[in-house]
């Protein structure tokens, strides 16, 4: 399977072919409610005593395990076959294009397999992500000299 | 009732997030990974211009569980950084606060590979 076989079978899992109403209103329901699971999280964890700076790296930590779990259960790319942007959108969904190719190219080999096709989506986020994380502390850092 | 109203604002500020998306999807054909990209630069670029903590005040997990939220984190990471370090802050303060959800994605894909097999499709 190559890089673009594998791109399309991302892309179409998270575009399903249907009238746009109907799409966005499964969006809307099945992301709000991913949301309240991830808010639910949260104040669970607060109620055990942790520290506002720990529940905010574990609760996408823990987002990110379910979604890790139920795409190797087959049970997440069936969600969002009919949730599109509403799995695609949530922390779920960066977690599924690290996870998904980690499984279909498994086979292709642990590095040029497994270990180089999990960051064909997440690489270009973590790039894009950090440059633009750069850019703004440099200007941040800038403004703060005067 | 205070409860109530919090997870109301969870749910319907999450689900926009993702209705601007699905319409971004049906009508544009953008693909998910540029969603995906778009989604974090945007929480960057929203937190700089001091737009995005009032939405996450306001409606909590509903504007940090959605993409743009991991840019949220990266900037407000980056910010804290810079404040605590200097200049140095500007390269350590993005990935230092995403390290855990970065982790966590990359090191649970391995063991979700090596315990699962591929799917049919």
């Amino acid at each position: 399977m190559n890089m673009n076989e594998n791109y399309k079978q991302f892309a179409e899992r998270h575009a399903p072919k249907s009238p746009i109403v109907k799409d966005c209103l499964m969006a809307f329901w099945v992301g709000g409610l991913i949301c309240v699971i991830g808010q639910a999280f949260s104040d669970f964890y607060k109620s055990r005593g942790a520290s506002e700076e720990t529940v905010k790296m574990l609760v996408p930590v823990t987002l990110i395990f379910l979604a890790a779990l139920f795409t190797g259960l087959g049970v997440f790319d069936r969600i969002a076959k009919h949730a599109g942007a509403g799995t695609l959108v949530p922390i779920t969904g960066f977690a599924n294009s690290v996870v998904a190719p980690a499984i279909d190219n498994k086979a292709e080999g642990w590095v040029l397999g497994l270990g180089a096709k999990i960051f064909i989506i997440a690489g270009p986020v973590i790039l894009y992500g950090t440059l633009a994380s750069v850019i703004y502390g440099l200007i941040y850092y800038i403004v703060g000299l005067f | 009732m205070d409860t109530l109203i919090t997870y109301l604002s969870v749910f319907a500020v999450g689900g926009v997030f993702c209705v601007f998306a699905q319409i971004l999807i049906d009508k544009t054909k953008m693909t998910p990974a540029r969603i995906l990209v778009g989604y974090v630069v945007a929480g960057v670029f929203l937190t700089a211009v001091k737009v995005y903590e009032p939405i996450v005040k306001f409606a909590k997990a509903g504007a940090t569980v959605p993409l743009t939220g991991f840019g949220y984190s990266l900037a407000r990471g980056v910010e804290k950084a810079v404040d605590e370090k200097g200049l140095i802050g500007v390269l350590t303060g993005g990935l230092t606060a995403t390290a855990a959800g970065i982790t966590a994605a990359i090191v649970l894909a391995f063991l979700t590979a090596i315990f699962f097999k591929s799917k049919p499709k």
